[in-house]
């Protein structure tokens, strides 16, 4: 094992994930990647903290038409002055950054605490039902779209393609709706909607409304990438050989496509928590979505700056992780 | 073949819908808000009312012909802005390169980590509810494809005879955009833009759905799908005929977008996938 030229001591595991290739690259290669998010963050926290310094509603303004009597107008002015919005525009953001900088994302203007704190408790929900959506996309997608392509032009080829083709134009919620209708109000089997943390019986519906679309596109990407590698010259070569068939699609076909189909879903996955938010609405799903949902219902801004940041890094770091992966596996890609 | 099928079904499905939107003032048999008859509310479909009735006696056949209206607006009017946005960005980075280039670039990546919906519900909560905030936020958000798209074809037609012919005869640099690479990349941001409508119609019914868009009395699909949800168990069709509208379009859409793909790729029409 050679440690490259930095000298940085490389754990073993490291290697049981990456391969002996290079270590210190490697690294280096994530760094750069990790380093790279950054102004993309920054500027999506701009964007956003622009937008919502010219909202004409502010949360003060909601409060009152809540029913709330706030029109005195000493506390409207000490509620600004509680929440720091009596300072200049670019104070606050430089505020904000600061406090970013040091993984501060502020105050909650409705409930008062911290902000992270706010959001914590909706991850691990989101994340869950992303997962599962992913889960069950890759169980129905990849099959089908191996099947489709084993027999182009054929009865379940077309069948295939026209589910993936409608299951990318199907609303979600829609289906989401429809789901509840026959699973939970007519056949009584499942929850029609909320969250339980043991049980995975809530977890099925809103997870199978979501994954409709990633499964599709799954279907989709594995019959492209299986119909490539078809007319590849080494599975020629093999299929010339005498390899039967179902040795070829295990050891020469899928192998090859699976890299294809992994990055689909590993992107998938990063941007599955922002299209979350109408699943997670309509199933009553504690999520970062319906929090998102709320808070801009409600003007409540550093939440909702905090979610969208929140969304925005889980799509970044994923896609950062299946660029590392894909580096990984496959030596054509160079790291540099 | 399944060339031809593409074109031809998405094509049908997006005139059928085109042609609800024009004429839901013939067609529907009912006023769409006001026509409330709360005697015969959460009625299941029947000669008089074909789609059924919902919760306030409303006809949804008449307001899901109204509905179409709303979506078909938002899908082209939002489309035609992305278009614009992501041409003009993606022809001028291309042709100029350099720091426009990188800003340009930036920027894209940034729209894209953006989940669209999340940065259309932020705009939408600035601008409020209603046609013309639908219309702005969808499209500012949905042009970062359609840039990429317009930049690469763009870098690739920059350096080709016809284009340095016109360099060396003394055009300007709009000029040339204009007259020899815009109608040159001019078929994919239109496959780009049959795509988007799609995607935009599953954007405006998703925010109405949560509350945000079109504000009811005034039908659009995805604020009757809120209501619907209230009575799912006594109006189930209240539900159902709007979802398949939303469904039908944006698999119109969708189908037109890819068979004018196909079509437009000379790769794939030899390829038998």
């Amino acid at each position: 094992m050679k440690a490259g030229g930095t000298g940085v001591p490389v754990a073993p595991a490291f290697n049981l994930v990456f391969g002996e290739r290079q270590p210190s690259r490697m690294m280096r290669f994530i760094l750069r990647r990790t380093l790279q998010m950054i102004p993309t963050l920054l500027v999506v926290v701009l964007i956003i903290f622009v937008i919502f310094s010219v909202v004409p509603g502010s949360f003060i303004s909601s409060l009152m038409s809540e029913g709330r009597n706030a029109t005195n107008a000493d506390v409207m002015a000490h509620l600004n002055q509680q929440f720091g919005l009596d300072k200049p525009l670019l104070v606050r953001l430089w505020d904000y950054l600061w406090g970013l900088a040091h993984f501060d994302l502020g105050i909650s203007y409705r409930t008062r605490e911290p902000v992270w704190n706010v959001i914590e408790p909706r991850l691990w929900p989101s994340i869950k039902l992303a997962l599962a959506a992913m889960f069950f996309a890759a169980l129905v997608g990849i099959p089908l779209g191996f099947v489709a392509a084993l027999k182009p032009g054929s009865v379940i080829d077309t069948g295939t393609m026209m589910v993936a083709i409608s299951g990318l134009s199907l609303p979600e919620f829609w289906f989401g709706l429809l789901l509840m209708y026959v699973f939970a109000l007519q056949l009584g089997w499942l929850p029609s909607f909320g969250y339980n943390a043991d049980s995975f019986q809530h977890l099925i519906l809103p997870a199978i409304a979501l994954g409709v679309s990633p499964m599709a596109l799954l279907a989709r990407t594995t019959r492209a990438g299986v119909l490539d590698v078809m007319n590849a010259d080494f599975v020629r070569t093999a299929r010339a050989k005498g390899v039967s068939e179902p040795r070829l699609v295990r050891s020469h076909v899928a192998r090859n496509v699976l890299v294809l189909v992994l990055t689909t879903l590993g992107l998938q996955v990063g941007s599955l928590m922002g299209q979350a938010i109408v699943i997670e609405k309509l199933f009553s799903w504690p999520g970062i979505g319906s929090l998102l949902v709320d808070s801009v219902a409600a003007r409540d801004i550093p939440v909702v700056q905090g979610a969208v940041i929140v969304i925005v890094l889980w799509f970044l770091v994923i896609n950062m992780l299946v660029d590392v992966a894909y580096a990984a596996v496959d030596p054509r890609i160079k790291v540099t | 073949m399944r060339l031809r099928f593409n074109l031809v079904l998405g094509l049908t499905l997006a005139l059928l819908v085109i042609v609800c939107a024009l004429g839901a003032g013939w067609i529907a048999p009912y006023d769409p808000v006001l026509h409330a008859d709360l005697m015969n509310s959460e009625m299941p479909p029947s000669w008089e009312h074909p789609m059924g009735t919902d919760g306030q006696g409303r006809d949804v056949f008449s307001r899901v012909l109204y509905g179409a209206q709303v979506s078909l607006t938002v899908g082209l009017v939002s489309q035609l802005i992305n278009s614009f946005i992501g041409t003009a960005l993606g022809v001028s980075a291309g042709y100029f390169g350099g720091w426009w280039d990188d800003l340009v670039n930036g920027l894209t990546n940034v729209m894209l980590a953006i989940p669209s919906l999340v940065f259309a519900l932020a705009i939408m909560a600035v601008l409020g509810p209603g046609l013309p905030s639908l219309l702005i936020a969808l499209g500012l958000t949905n042009w970062s494809w359609t840039c990429r798209i317009a930049r690469s074809s763009t870098l690739s037609l920059k350096n080709q005879g016809f284009v340095q012919a016109a360099v060396s005869a003394g055009f300007g640099d709009f000029n040339i955009m204009r007259t020899q690479i815009l109608p040159n990349i001019l078929g994919p941001v239109l496959v780009m833009a049959t795509l988007g409508i799609g995607s935009a119609v599953l954007a405006e019914a998703a925010l109405s759905f949560l509350g945000v868009g079109i504000r009811p009395p005034q039908p659009s699909w995805g604020n009757m799908l809120t209501d619907a949800r209230e009575l799912l168990r006594a109006a189930p069709w209240a539900a159902i005929y709007p979802g398949l509208a939303i469904f039908i379009t944006v698999l119109g859409f969708n189908l037109l977008g890819d068979g004018m793909r196909d079509l437009l790729d000379p790769h794939m029409r030899t390829r038998k996938v």
